[in-house]
């Protein structure tokens, strides 16, 4: 890991609804609730502050609710922040890059962040080949060369373990692991300096989770990406992250050290976190 | 039905010049300076009834009845032939409603309005060339919403046509895509070329002429400015190829490197092919211009 | 080739054209007068003038007797026509809660102010052949009208009152309904003078709706009312009448002047319950069809479609406004269906290529 900061969160907030003055302070976890009692409004996410540095992963933990989705899919331009900045090294001249248009948060995506849902659903079209899920990442970034292209996908397909027929099979009739595999292979496609890992294991068997997070391990270790690692489990964080962020009714309550925080956690969420977990 | 009886009679109405009137034209022509000022980009326009069918050629025939003047020579063709049925029905409208001169040679027409074709011999820069596109929206073939192909366009967001080309390839070993094969324009839209042949496509490529695009049921126009790129989407590795004519000739005037229409004999049955550019392939016979003896392209 | 191939072209044309009229005039019976068409074939003029688009019966009836009955044929010839006329002026808003009522039903309520008015509708008819219908003569017809009128009791119901409420405001009045909007002072959209972009406003989506094609809007909605996308209609009122088209006088300001009446069918569909954003309690939701003529099966069509149009979660082809209007517009549809019949050989000739060069490969 670096010293360089790949990427800087300020004050990050996402909210749906019509907002008030009074939201911020009638939500988060000090109130157990992220629905403000005066509009209706719920404030998803709400000031959210993190430097991440190259090679680093940062890990964001709590339960549903949270905020924890939320974040990784506005720093994804999934969706919208609704305040605050986002910042990559190098990229707009450093600055935050919310404002660009569409058209250009694409491309900076396309080259800078892959990303890995927990639903293969949202992250894999069913409807093409496991080949030509990887193939579109490389298209976007303009590889127009077919051999190429070819070439990458199977590289990548064999890197994260795919039987290399499974290049021209459908998603839909491969398993969950082979479908988070080939997200994990899609995501890797530009070598972007960030991917983005949202629950990646929590609908797979236990044994197939195992595996599934050595590899990612492995190519984290192999490719010095930095990622951040959105998990509710508590052993998935230990395992993969050296920092963690702790969310919890779209606040971050705790943050620090992976090691400090699960041997000397502070606050009376990670406490709870901490000890519940098996 | 003819015209005259399409009019009202004895009610002192008279149809304009070119049969649209000039609101009209004015709109249409408004429309393709947009469409000219941003090559291969769609602009809507209100495309009012004509009394032929939708589908037919509205959009072409209204992008002519806007530009025609009673100076122009006008040749109209239909899959390349000035006889088909369609394009003799189009002339009939358009001369009636304009008196102006027509021509069965490309060379003296002036306006070229035409489905599915360009002629062999490459318009020039005094002359215009008028498609009848059917379906103007190329990715249609992986979106059906036109709200998300416009913004596809709007966001040069074209990865999942790429893809599908792609997946072609995978499936079949080369793209399959035949009449209508998507082109980027100025290195920036994609368009549909109108179903020509890939044939016609090096044709629309810097060309000396300008190259305008009608869809009167989709209520679309766009252009080709002169001497502007067009380039059929291909992969670095796998060039776009015309369709394969080699070995073969016109029975009627022994060019090769035309395109050649497969035709079954109407008594004996026997397959030939014959220029379906009848207006090239009639000159070559009477002389007027040499056969062509190799391959043109491709 | 050239030459030959056109004259062969206009010949066949030429001969076509002399071949349709023939079978139009071949019989031994007397043509078709353009009056009769008006006055003995009502629905088929009312649907013809409105998927063309242009309200008159005579031209509408012309149009009909030229495509010897084909009613989308009709309307072509009358959408044409249309597209010849000059655009004088723009009417003020038609008021059709003064409608002189033909028909007039709720089947939200068994009565309902002024009161259920079955109108002249078939619903009711039992559709058994009418063999003497075969020998109607003049002096049949005559008789018939003859004691009709002498039934008549031509003194004013004092009951019956000269406009009917609606229903609709009577459910608004209790709020079950959303207000109406703020009339706003923008321009309505005109879909014959734009070319309409999506998404479409509500002014454009019921133009459109207003001129489509009925079997086309009928599909659609049937599929909502069956269960993809369905939105729990109950027709709220459907009313058959007289509207009077006004202008705003040329020179008096505030007055207006009344050029004459049309005849239209409105139906305002009440459907399921929805809480609007920022209200507190839900309310109906409301889906509106109107169309020249009485063409019921329409408007009441139009008015599903209008509704699932505006689902909230589309997911059923009703709900999908581009499905939707672009592929009820009948001209158009028939139009591009028939282009097909086209020479394509070119581009046939590209598809043969093609597939060879693929086959070639394999072999």
């Amino acid at each position: 890991m670096g010293d360089q900061v790949l990427l800087r969160v300020q004050d990050l907030g996402k909210r749906y609804g019509p907002g008030c003055s009074s939201c911020r302070d009638l939500t988060g976890p000090e109130h157990s609730t992220n629905i403000c009692a005066r509009c209706g409004s719920i404030a998803a996410m709400e000031g959210i502050r993190f430097d991440l540095k190259e090679g680093e992963i940062l890990g964001v933990v709590g339960e549903s609710g949270s905020g924890k989705s939320t974040l990784v899919q506005c720093i994804y331009f999934d969706l919208d922040a609704t305040h605050g900045e986002i910042a990559f090294n190098g990229q707009n001249g450093g600055d935050n890059v919310l404002g660009l248009p569409r058209s250009e948060k694409r491309r900076l995506r396309g080259r800078l962040m892959g990303m890995v849902y927990q639903n293969p659903m949202h992250g894999l079209r069913m409807d093409i080949t496991s080949g030509a899920n990887v193939a579109e990442k490389l298209l976007e970034a303009d590889v127009f060369h077919f051999a190429r292209i070819r070439e990458r996908a199977s590289g990548l397909l064999a890197r994260t373990e795919i039987p290399a027929t499974y290049i021209d099979r459908f998603p839909r009739s491969l398993s969950g692991g082979m479908q988070q595999r080939i997200q994990i292979a899609k995501a890797l496609a530009n070598n972007p300096p960030l991917v983005l890992l949202d629950e990646v294991t929590s609908g797979l068997d236990v044994s197939v989770q195992a595996r599934v997070l050595d590899l990612i391990r492995e190519l984290q270790r192999e490719l010095g990406i930095s990622m951040i690692v959105v998990s509710h489990d508590m052993g998935v964080i230990r395992l993969l992250a050296d920092r963690t962020l702790v969310m919890k009714d779209g606040c971050v309550v705790e943050q620090g050290l992976t090691d400090q925080i699960l041997e000397d956690p502070q606050h009376a969420y990670t406490q709870l976190l901490v000890h519940s977990a098996l | 039905m003819t015209l005259k009886e399409l009019l009202p009679q004895g009610k002192g109405f008279r149809y304009n010049f070119a049969f649209i009137d000039e609101g009209v034209k004015k709109e249409v022509r408004r429309a393709l300076l947009k469409a000219v000022a941003l090559p291969g980009h769609q602009v809507p326009f209100a495309s009012p009834e004509l009394p032929i069918a939708r589908g037919w050629g509205t959009g072409g025939l209204q992008v002519t009845m806007s530009l025609i003047g009673p100076k122009d020579v006008l040749k109209i063709i239909d899959q390349g032939c000035d006889g088909s049925v369609n394009a003799v029905n189009l002339r009939k409208l358009l001369v009636a409603t304009t008196g102006v001169r027509t021509t069965f040679d490309s060379r003296e027409a002036t306006l070229l309005q035409s489905r599915h074709r360009l002629p062999e011999v490459p318009l020039r820069s005094d002359q215009i060339a008028v498609l009848q596109v059917p379906l103007p929206e190329p990715l249609r073939l992986v979106e059906p919403s036109e709200v998300e192909t416009r913004r596809m366009h709007s966001e040069g967001d074209y990865a999942r046509m790429w893809v599908s080309l792609y997946e072609d390839v995978v499936q079949n070993g080369s793209i399959s895509l035949t009449s209508g094969y998507p082109c980027r324009v100025h290195d920036s839209y994609i368009m549909s070329p109108s179903p020509l042949p890939r044939w016609d496509l090096p044709l629309l490529h810097d060309a000396e002429h300008l190259t305008l695009l009608g869809a009167g049921r989709e209520k679309r126009v766009y252009a080709v400015p002169p001497h502007t790129s067009v380039q059929p989407l291909e992969f670095d590795d796998m060039p776009f190829t015309v369709e394969n004519f080699f070995g073969m000739c016109c029975a009627r005037c022994g060019s090769s490197g035309t395109f050649l229409d497969e035709i079954y004999d109407e008594t004996t049955g026997q397959a030939s092919r014959v220029c379906s550019d009848s207006g090239f392939c009639d000159l070559v016979r009477e002389g007027a211009i040499p056969r062509r003896g190799r391959l043109a392209h491709g | 080739m050239g030459y030959v191939a056109v004259q062969g072209g206009i010949t066949a044309i030429e001969n076509s054209q002399k071949l349709n009229r023939y079978r139009r005039l071949q019989g031994q019976s007397a043509p078709l007068s353009v009056n009769q068409i008006m006055e003995q074939m009502g629905p088929l003029v009312d649907r013809v003038m409105s998927e063309g688009g242009l309200y008159s019966p005579f031209h509408a009836a012309l149009a009909i007797k030229q495509a010897s009955g084909d009613p989308i044929e009709a309307s072509f010839l009358l959408r044409a026509y249309r597209s010849t006329l000059r655009r004088l002026v723009d009417s003020l808003p038609v008021r059709n809660g003064e409608m002189r009522i033909l028909r007039r039903i709720s089947s939200a309520f068994k009565t309902i102010p002024g009161g259920q008015v079955l109108g002249s509708t078939s619903d009711y008819e039992q559709r058994i052949l009418d063999f003497s219908l075969a020998e109607e003569t003049a002096e049949v017809q005559q008789e018939a009208v003859r004691e009709f009128e002498a039934g008549l009791d031509n003194a004013a119901d004092p009951l019956k009152p000269a406009h009917f409420r609606k229903v609709v405001d009577m459910l608004r009045d209790q709020k079950l309904v959303p207000p109406v909007p703020p009339a706003s002072s923008a321009e309505p959209t005109d879909i014959t003078q734009e070319s309409a972009t999506f998404p479409l406003d509500r002014s454009g989506r019921l133009q459109m709706l207003a001129r489509a094609e009925t079997g086309g809007v009928l599909a659609l909605a049937y599929s909502s009312m069956r269960g993809y996308g369905s939105i729990h209609p109950t027709v709220g009122e459907l009313r058959v009448g007289r509207v009077s088209v006004q202008i705003p006088h040329p020179w008096r300001k505030g007055a207006a002047v009344t050029l004459g009446s049309v005849s239209l069918t409105e139906v305002e569909i009440v459907a399921s319950f929805q809480r609007a954003e920022g209200e507190e309690k839900p309310t109906f939701t409301l889906g509106y069809g109107s169309c020249f003529g009485h063409n019921e099966v329409k408007a009441i069509s139009l008015g599903v479609l209008d509704r699932t149009m505006r689902s909230p979660t589309p997911h059923a082809p009703a709900e999908d406004q581009e499905f939707v209007l672009l592929h009820t517009d009948g001209v158009e549809a028939s139009g591009f269906c028939s282009h097909f019949k086209l020479p394509h050989y070119v581009t046939f000739q590209a598809d043969l290529d093609r597939l060879r060069a693929q086959r070639g490969a394999e072999e």
